[in-house]
């Protein structure tokens, strides 16, 4: 695994720490009193199957949601973020699986939406040159190129349209944290290595510190220093690469989901009414399972 | 490259692909890269097709009729495209949003009668114009509360505002037609004038052009009709910009109420607003607004409002009937709206280069695969 290079950060304070967060929606249990940390310059991943809460957490994170219980310190200091405007003034920028891009406008007018170089006091004219000149620099300094600046992000390709979304959220000011919700999905193997590249350099560059989610373990490992895992609204796993192979984590990931699966499935006759049951069993049988873990 | 042996799982699938400088640049294919010229043929094609179309109904007439282009039938052509030019810039902002405002006709109609209330209420003349104007500005703050904030289909809201406005004129007008109020200087430069809706047209043309091309607000407009939700995502404020799009709507409508009702020198509670508001919604969509938003410029409504008034005028000229005059707005109407999509099949999410040959193809028929965006 010769590209992988993981640091030991222990010694590097924490930018981000989240402690004892729960957080319901009705009746289900989203998360359960999670715990994680993030420090300066890392790239965290987060693992977990469909429904095991990372949106949520990253929603918490973004301030779409409040958590029920818990507190989010921000290099040390204990912060609320009550919407998504709080989070940005706390530096926290994310990019969401849809990219947030506006199709029908130029990328220089994605890169600066509303956060236009603007003239003329209280009318707001838009500096275009202004804007036009620094996103050529910032897009060259972080070495993404794109056909032109000029031409609606339609026309872009997966991968530039990523890019974009990207630089749009590390150009801001003041930025410490970059969330990326599965940055890599539906893209080719070749645009994933470049959105990897440019996710690492920024990292190295700046002092940006990221949490990624994604599915595919292969590129997290290539992408992050530490993994955690959630599992049914926990943490249950915090290594750093260096602790940890990618065959022991997808062994741990493929055991648990066998073990629901193989567990969950009815007998042959047995009426779907008797399924359900037995499903709940299952599920309270796996929990006391895990918490005598 | 160095393989885990004994690691059964698919280590290398993402290793194989480094870019082959080693770099973290997107590769960039050069024949993307269209020229300027190029860009603004295919930002511009709808304009452009529409310009032509305006210029060969200029020469048609011209040969048909020696009366088409004079001078006099030249102020006559004015105050047909002002009025369409007017409607037709009050609503391509709210049809960039990919809403649409149903009201304006009525608030056309209702605003000269403000004034005469005003006035006879004792209120002078040009402050019940201001008042009238305010009023009208805040028929279209209720239709963009109404539409935000309660989720009310903004088709659905301004029909209502439509008929509710339509009886408070029957009511309060008793169905009567009445002579604006006012004489003298004020009245020529608010439309009395033989070129006065002309001057304030091209005003508006070149004020919210920059409104729309220039401004914060502009672009959050195209940003939110183009796609709310990322919009909301970058932290515009939706719903002040579409409220304050409905307003600007109204504001107009009321403008050109007045502007017109000094123009023709009486005003009728029974004037049509439902059909002079789709004009102007015509002209638009001819001069390439998107109904489904995000599209949309000022200057393509105005070229599309000079071609309905050329159509208008000229069959006047050469007299047709004005019958033909609808069937021709008819199939304008369909021809720039078939137009209109297949464009931005073409040159908006095809894949880059040659998309505007790719579009004349699409219009002319010679099918060609465009590539889907994933």
């Amino acid at each position: 695994m010769s590209n992988v290079e993981t640091k030991d950060r222990s010694d590097v304070e924490d930018v981000l720490r989240i402690e004892d967060i729960s957080m319901s929606f009705g009746p289900v249990k989203a998360l359960r009193s999670v715990d994680l940390h993030l420090r300066r310059g890392e790239i965290l991943g987060l693992v977990g199957d469909n429904g095991a809460g990372k949106s949520t957490l990253v929603k918490i994170l973004t301030g779409f949601y409040k958590p029920d219980h818990g507190r989010i310190f921000i290099e040390g200091k204990e912060v609320r973020l009550r919407s998504v405007q709080d989070a940005r003034e706390q530096g926290i920028e994310t990019v969401f699986q849809d990219l947030a891009l506006v199709d029908e406008l130029s990328v220089y007018h994605n890169l600066f939406l509303n956060r236009e170089h603007t003239g003329g006091g209280w009318f707001r004219f838009l500096k275009n040159k202004s804007m036009r000149a620094a996103a050529r620099q910032y897009l060259d300094d972080i070495a993404v190129d794109v056909p032109s600046i000029d031409v609606p992000v339609a026309k872009l390709s997966g991968g530039q349209r990523q890019a974009i979304a990207v630089a749009r959220a590390t150009q801001q000011k003041g930025i410490k944290i970059l969330l990326l919700d599965e940055p890599l999905a539906a893209m080719g193997a070749k645009e994933t290595s470049l959105i990897i590249k440019l996710v690492k350099s920024l990292c190295k560059q700046t002092d940006i510190s990221v949490i990624v989610i994604d599915h595919n373990y292969t590129h997290l490992f290539e992408i992050c220093d530490r993994v955690n895992v959630i599992q049914q609204g926990r943490v249950t796993l915090d290594k750093n690469l260096s602790e940890i192979t990618l065959e022991a984590l997808i062994e741990l990931m493929v055991q648990s989901y066998r073990r629901e699966i193989s567990m969950s499935e009815p007998a042959p006759g047995v009426h779907s009414d008797v399924s359900i049951e037995t499903n709940i069993d299952i599920t309270v049988a796996t929990r006391t399972y895990k918490d005598a873990q | 490259m160095r393989r885990d042996q004994g690691a059964g799982l698919a280590l290398d699938s993402g290793h194989d692909s480094p870019a082959p400088n080693g770099q973290a640049t997107l590769e960039l294919d050069r024949r993307m890269t269209p020229s300027a010229l190029r860009r603004g043929m295919d930002l511009h094609l709808q304009e452009i097709v529409i310009t032509v179309v305006a210029c060969g109904l200029v020469l048609f007439f011209t040969i048909d009729s020696p009366y088409f282009f004079t001078s006099a039938n030249a102020a006559a052509l004015a105050s047909f495209i002002a009025p369409i030019a007017f409607f037709a810039l009050a609503e391509v902002p709210i049809l960039i949003l990919g809403e649409i405002d149903l009201s304006v006709g009525e608030v056309y109609v209702l605003s000269p009668f403000l004034v005469e209330y005003l006035n006879s209420a004792g209120i002078p003349i040009w402050l019940g114009i201001v008042l009238a104007l305010l009023i009208s500005g805040a028929i279209g703050w209720i239709n963009g509360l109404i539409t935000v904030k309660l989720h009310i289909p903004s088709f659905i809201t301004t029909l209502g505002m439509t008929f509710a406005l339509e009886g408070i004129i029957l009511i309060g007008s008793n169905g009567a037609p009445a002579n604006p109020v006012g004489t003298g200087a004020l009245v020529l430069w608010l439309g009395g004038g033989v070129w006065a809706e002309a001057y304030w047209a091209i005003a508006f043309v070149i004020l919210l052009h920059f409104m729309l091309r220039r401004t914060s607000f502009g672009l959050h407009t195209v940003a939110v009709g183009g796609n709310s939700e990322s919009a909301r995502e970058s932290g515009i404020k939706v719903d002040f910009v579409k409220i304050w799009c409905f307003v600007l709507c109204a504001f107009i409508g009321g403008l050109i109420g007045i502007l017109d009702g000094y123009h023709i020198g009486s005003i009728d509670p029974d004037t049509p607003g439902l059909t002079f508001m789709f004009y102007g919604v015509a002209a638009a969509v001819i001069g390439g607004t998107a109904l489904t938003g995000g599209r949309g410029t000022m200057i393509g409504a105005s070229i599309g409002s000079i071609v309905l008034g050329i159509l208008e005028d000229g069959f006047h000229v050469i007299s047709v009937s004005s019958f033909a005059y609808d069937l021709i707005l008819g199939i304008a109407i369909l021809v720039a709206m078939i137009l209109n999509v297949q464009i931005e099949r073409a040159t908006i999410r095809g894949a880059g280069h040659g998309s505007f040959a790719r579009a004349l193809d699409s219009i002319f028929g010679r099918r060609r695969k465009v590539p889907v965006r994933q």
